[in-house]
């Protein structure tokens, strides 16, 4: 029988691992949502994130706040570049799978070459610094990290619950012709969407770099439990982005310390396949 | 005059001679039409890390070979495809290596699923094949494959006895242990045994976990070993799967007394701070008695270039570069000694002989052609890894650390 430390102490990670699910899943559910575009290159651009915020760290000795400083204006800016090949392209909700899947590949290409297949670290003196309640421990920067998602998960929901731009960017995704009979420019803000997508990638690339381990390779391993938070979550919705997150982090975390690791990753798929059974207008 | 033509006629002499070398050393290139090799390496996937390794020390055997004088007088041609880390991708390649290239010999892949993929095609076209990474052993039934890997015919029990062996030999070996293993097949296959062999040994086991190969999230395994709190422990880890449960471990304040790391990435290990005094395998590191051979001397310069030129981190030649170097040995041993590309002879020739290799004499007359488990204990000590067990092998001047 698990202790009530262990059993804590497994929540805590697993709340904090949900974070930076959400994190990731918040530009990927905005794209789904408002663009209808599957952007599988999300994963590809939050790595590319991390690596420049490796080396910016590295070899410049750049903190990570300042690199994402320079990192998420760019991003935004590869955000909005990667929306006008798709708009010149006329690419749909299901070529935009395939589009973005090569894009992903030559991106995963590209940091190979630029750093190698091997391993790469980002140590920081607070890599591994914690602050402790009571018998528990919880990490800084994963802590920093669940911070920046929740913070960014509200403000994402309140642009798009209070403000103009975000209230037509919910009726063009709704419907797209009334939104336009209405004055609505769609052409135009799915530009911003796209370019905040990709800043949240750069965003979740910093604390990526900070907290995982970069190999190229890593863009995959990321991808299954991501798509399940954001299905999860409902697509275009940011608050249910960081809760299915955390539900699923959680989730993992308890089969970890009441069962086996090795069933970990089952849990994010048997959440989706039992929230889907039971409320199948999701799916 | 007398002295200019005393020097004239010493530079005669000394061009004659220089003519002569280069007269001697171009009969002994390589020359005719090339042996083709061929093999697969994981250049992308998740096992690209290790596999760029083997890449890098195979090329520079084959740039040595055609250095010298070549396979059989021949240059050899290496052709390396990229398996993507998959078995499938492995198993079509070889496939196309044998069938469609009609390469004259193939040499293994990395890493044991690749290696049992690779297999089966070879063994359909009765092609030898050299391998220096599969940790399984019971299922190398094919009896061309030749095994380049001192790890013996039963690395479950014998690596974990040699661990257990050193622990042992401390003022303060260890009354309890805790096994975590990724469930990648060589390193469960291993760690399974080494729980058995713990048991066996009045050790007891207060946790044996198993975890998924790419797993991200370390929190809850770091904090069931806290809570197991054991002496000693076995992480049955690849990669950087170490150093990401070591940082877990650290964040929640806890650090086990003794851990051993089966195959982690040794650079990040050795240069982390909470790698500091842990323990892994090994059969080759950079120091005597390993570097003994003027041809390890050699190679560890050359790998050292290498390394360095494609951008790698850590740059130091440990058992995987090594070990693909012995399986280069072990064939250019087979091709000489035959003079012949026959893989039937080959093979024949090595199951009856012994090879001397940087990483030891190996030997492949044992089941499914195993030899002698080579396996040495290694430690982080001052940012590096020296071996220091068993002794007669350990680093001069050093030994095993208590924590």
């Amino acid at each position: 029988m698990p202790s009530l430390t262990l059993l804590g102490q497994s929540v805590v990670s697993g709340l904090l691992a949900g974070g930076l699910y959400g994190l990731l899943a918040l530009g990927l559910s905005l794209s789904w949502g408002l663009l209808r575009l599957v952007n599988l290159g999300h994963f590809a651009l939050a790595f590319l994130g991390a690596y420049l915020t490796y080396q910016l760290g590295t070899a410049f000795r750049l903190a990570p706040w300042f690199s994402a400083l320079l990192i998420v204006p760019v991003f935004f800016g590869l955000g909005v570049g990667l929306h006008v090949v798709f708009v010149r392209f006329r690419v749909t909700e299901f070529t935009s799978l395939l589009v973005t899947f090569g894009i992903t590949v030559i991106l995963e290409s590209v940091i190979q070459w630029f750093w190698t297949a091997d391993f790469r670290r980002y140590e920081t003196p607070y890599g591994t610094s914690s602050t402790r309640i009571g018998p528990l421990f919880v990490p800084t920067l994963d802590f920093l990290a669940w911070l920046t998602a929740a913070a960014l998960a509200l403000a994402t929901w309140a642009w798009l619950r209070f403000t103009y731009v975000g209230k037509a960017l919910r009726a063009s995704a709704e419907d797209p012709e009334i939104a336009v009979a209405f004055g609505v420019n769609h052409r135009a803000q799915a530009f911003v969407v796209s370019g905040v997508s990709a800043a949240y990638a750069g965003v979740a690339g910093v604390y990526i770099a900070l907290i995982s381990t970069l190999a190229p390779s890593q863009i995959w391993a990321w991808l299954g439990v991501v798509f399940a938070v954001v299905i999860i979550g409902g697509l275009a919705n940011p608050i249910g982005a960081l809760l299915a997150g955390i539900l699923i982090g959680v989730s993992e975390s308890l089969t970890m310390a009441v069962a086996t690791p090795a069933w970990a990753p089952l849990v994010s798929f048997s959440v989706l396949i039992l929230l889907l059974v039971a409320r199948p207008a999701r799916a | 005059m007398n002295v200019l033509c005393k020097a004239g006629g010493l530079a005669g002499v000394l061009a004659s001679f220089l003519a002569l070398s280069f007269a001697t050393a171009a009969g002994a290139a390589p020359s005719g039409p090339p042996v083709r090799i061929g093999c697969t390496l994981a250049l992308t996937g998740p096992l690209a890390q290790t596999a760029l390794l083997h890449k890098i020390a195979a090329e520079i055997y084959v740039e040595q070979l055609n250095q010298g004088k070549g396979l059989l007088g021949r240059p050899v041609e290496l052709i390396v495809l990229d398996d993507q880390s998959k078995p499938d991708v492995t198993r079509t390649l070889y496939e196309k290596l044998i069938t469609v290239d009609k390469v004259d010999l193939v040499m293994g892949p990395y890493a044991t699923s690749a290696i049992l993929a690779a297999m089966g095609v070879a063994q359909r076209y009765q092609k030898m094949l050299i391998h220096n990474s599969f940790g399984m052993p019971h299922l190398a039934k094919y009896d061309m494959q030749i095994p380049a890997l001192p790890f013996g015919p039963e690395p479950n029990r014998t690596i974990p006895a040699t661990v257990f062996d050193a622990l042992a030999s401390t003022s303060s070996p260890p009354k309890t242990v805790a096994i975590v293993t990724s469930k990648f097949p060589s390193a469960q296959f291993i760690s399974s045994g080494a729980r058995d062999v713990a048991t066996q040994r009045g050790l007891k086991v207060v946790l044996y976990l198993e975890y998924e190969f790419g797993t991200r999230d370390y929190g809850a395994i770091a904090a069931r070993i806290k809570d197991a709190h054991p002496d000693f422990l076995w992480v049955g880890s690849l990669g950087l799967d170490s150093n990401q449960l070591l940082e877990a471990m650290r964040k929640l304040d806890y650090m086990p007394a003794r851990h051993l790391h089966l195959f982690p990435a040794p650079g990040p290990l050795a240069t982390a701070p909470d790698g500091k005094l842990a323990l892994s395998t090994t059969d080759f590191e950079e120091h005597p008695p390993f570097t003994s051979s003027p041809a390890a001397v050699r190679f560890v310069g050359q790998f050292h270039e290498r390394a360095t030129r494609a951008g790698l981190p850590y740059v130091k030649v440990d058992a995987q570069a090594a070990n693909e170097y012995a399986a280069w040995q072990v064939l250019e041993a087979a091709v000489t000694a035959t003079k012949s590309l026959d893989d039937k002879t080959l093979t024949q020739w090595l199951r009856q002989n012994r090879v001397d290799t940087i990483v030891g004499r190996l030997r492949f007359d044992g089941p499914n052609n195993y030899g002698d488990d080579l396996t040495r204990v290694k430690q982080v000590q001052d940012g590096t890894w020296v071996v220091v067990w068993p002794k007669d092998v350990a680093a001069p001047g050093s030994r095993l650390l208590p924590p």
